[in-house]
């Protein structure tokens, strides 16, 4: 039975308009809403998953302190993971501070499988899965979209190009990048995630050496410059002379 | 400064796309750094050195044909260990994503993702990464060596295919511990239709809201004789088969009109239409980065522009 510890992360919500700051080089944070990374939660639905088919007996949530991440974590708990872990006493700049941060915190947590996201919005630096892969030592596959536990290893399906998969068989324990879960993500009703809130705590855990990051920083932030884009249309007649002009009426 | 390498990327015996687009921006920059533009092979790919021809010389790194993550990442790690090169391309693809991070982060170089550009600065590169799904663009100047993820579909491939006959160089290569075993590669099922061969496709993405709502695309398809494709979330979500998904992970298309109904345009879902003759977006964001490679675009509701459309057209 595995043990799957899912590192969780927040990031700017798409949906909202994003502005530069005025350092030029950053997201103005102000105004902005941030969710749970969409590859993040189906690495946790693919844990719990897991577990629901007896392939697991234990899923940890953790994740780096910041706004709203308790809400974050209990609304792990109230999907299904069993404990959940802030890491504290550190502010990561990067991805790599990031795994540095999750990778501190594993070592002293145990694990059979470490589940993340593929990749999220804002990982400039490189892919967190990967990077505490390689903090850890251990093997990594990323772009998962199929995990298939027994005994001491694991058989995960790789997504490339045009719907072809790669399957191979890991070592454990291992950190999978998580592209897509057996099912979407399930729901966690307010009401259960305020039951959770009064009735569960969270862990926490120190960051510890956060190291020097990814070497790299951001220059300058910009929205791409607009080519010519996209004549905009007024209505549908317009739009329907320019399925007509262009063969398909 | 040194060479670039580029590490290629292979698929049942065939150079990818992606190495053609690597090739050509390596060797730009491969000149304007005084250094040359090496690539390297997997497996037997070296048989096929001649069409590295955009490459000044191929290394030849050995292991097996098919991909591994373990494997392969371990390989380029001992091989730029013992190159230094000054820069190192890796493609934005789920092969690139083990091998650039695993390297760049066990040899403590900067690694850059998303990268859609690259030029070369006094000391070192200068790289553009398309962030935040297409929304920002951030720059990064890095003035030692680093590895530089490429965005599909970035660089044009015709400037990175020519055929030749580059020298090629064995190199004795470390391929890891074994803790990763290639099983088998997994053929997509058979598809109802085979999107990449339709004229016109009505594409549907998140802003459909709800599995029932496909519905009203599908009518509208019906209508155009076009036939219906996806973006990936609807893929995951279970309202689309796998054979529908445009982008990265799923097909490409280009279709002669091409109708994106609440698609934002991350650069994975845009990887897969960009050619298309025509594209049209709608999409209540004004600021959605479909409609940078849209030729038309609609900012109104797409259930009241897809209903009067189909009303006007029945």
């Amino acid at each position: 039975m595995a043990k799957i510890i899912v590192l969780l992360k927040q990031v700017p919500d798409l949906v909202e308009d994003l502005e530069v700051d005025a350092s030029g080089k950053a997201l103005d944070r102000s105004d902005i809403k941030f969710k749970l990374n969409e590859f993040d939660d189906h690495a946790l639905e693919e844990a719990i998953l897991l577990k629901e088919s007896g392939s697991a007996d234990e899923v940890v949530a953790m994740a780096v302190d910041g706004d709203d991440v308790d809400k974050m974590l209990f609304t792990a708990l109230a999907k299904g993971a069993d404990r959940a872990v802030k890491l504290t006493g550190g502010n990561p700049v990067d991805s790599h501070q990031m795994g540095k941060a999750f990778s501190n915190a594993l070592g002293s947590e145990g694990y059979d499988l470490v589940f993340t996201g593929v990749q999220s919005v804002d990982d400039r630096d490189g892919q967190l899965g990967p990077i505490v892969a390689s903090y850890m030592n251990k093997p990594c596959v990323s772009v998962v979209s199929g995990v298939f536990v027994s005994g001491g290893t694991v058989v995960v399906h790789k997504e490339y190009s045009a719907g072809i998969m790669g399957e191979f068989e890991v070592d454990l324990p291992a950190v999978l990048g998580i592209q897509a879960a057996k099912q979407s993500p399930r729901y966690a009703p307010v009401s259960k995630i305020r039951q959770v809130q009064r009735t569960a705590s969270l862990g926490e855990s120190g960051m510890g050496d956060l190291g020097p990051g990814g070497g790299s920083s951001v220059a300058n932030m910009a929205p791409p410059e607009k080519g010519a884009g996209a004549e905009m249309l007024d209505n549908v007649e317009d739009l329907m002379d320019v399925l007509k002009d262009k063969g398909a009426l | 400064m040194g060479d670039v390498f580029v590490i290629t990327e292979h698929l049942k015996g065939e150079f990818q796309d992606i190495t053609f687009e690597m090739l050509g921006k390596a060797k730009e920059m491969a000149t304007a750094s005084d250094g040359q533009c090496v690539a390297v092979a997997f497996g037997s790919m070296n048989e096929k050195a001649g069409e590295l021809g955009a490459a000044d010389s191929v290394i030849s790194i050995g292991g097996n044909d098919d991909y591994n993550p373990e494997s392969y990442a371990a390989a380029v790690q001992s091989l730029v260990s013992a190159k230094s090169p000054s820069l190192i391309l890796v493609g934005s693809t789920s092969m690139g994503m083990d091998i650039a991070n695993t390297v760049a982060t066990a040899l403590d170089m900067p690694n850059i993702s998303y990268c859609s550009d690259i030029s070369a600065g006094s000391g070192g590169f200068s790289y553009t990464s398309s962030m935040y799904g297409g929304k920002m663009n951030t720059v990064t100047n890095v003035d030692s060596p680093a590895v530089a993820m490429v965005l599909a579909g970035a660089f044009n491939a015709d400037a990175g295919r020519m055929t030749g006959s580059p020298t090629v160089e064995d190199f004795s290569a470390d391929f890891g511990a074994g803790k990763v075993r290639f099983k088998r590669l997994i053929e997509p099922e058979d598809a109802d239709v085979d999107i990449t061969q339709s004229d016109i496709l009505v594409a549907v993405g998140r802003g459909i809201g709800s599995k029932d709502d496909i519905e009203l695309a599908e009518e509208l398809a019906e209508v155009l004789d076009a036939d219906l494709a996806c973006s990936r979330p609807l893929v995951d979500a279970g309202w689309m088969p796998k054979a529908r998904q445009v982008g990265k992970s799923g097909l490409k298309v280009k279709p002669k009109v091409y109708i994106a109904l609440g698609i934002s345009g991350a650069p994975e879902h845009i990887e897969g239409m960009k050619s298309s003759s025509t594209i049209i977006a709608i999409n209540t964001d004004k600021n959605a980065p479909i409609f940078d490679v849209a030729h038309y675009g609609m900012t109104k509701d797409l259930f009241d522009v897809v209903e009067e459309l189909v009303e006007e057209l029945e």
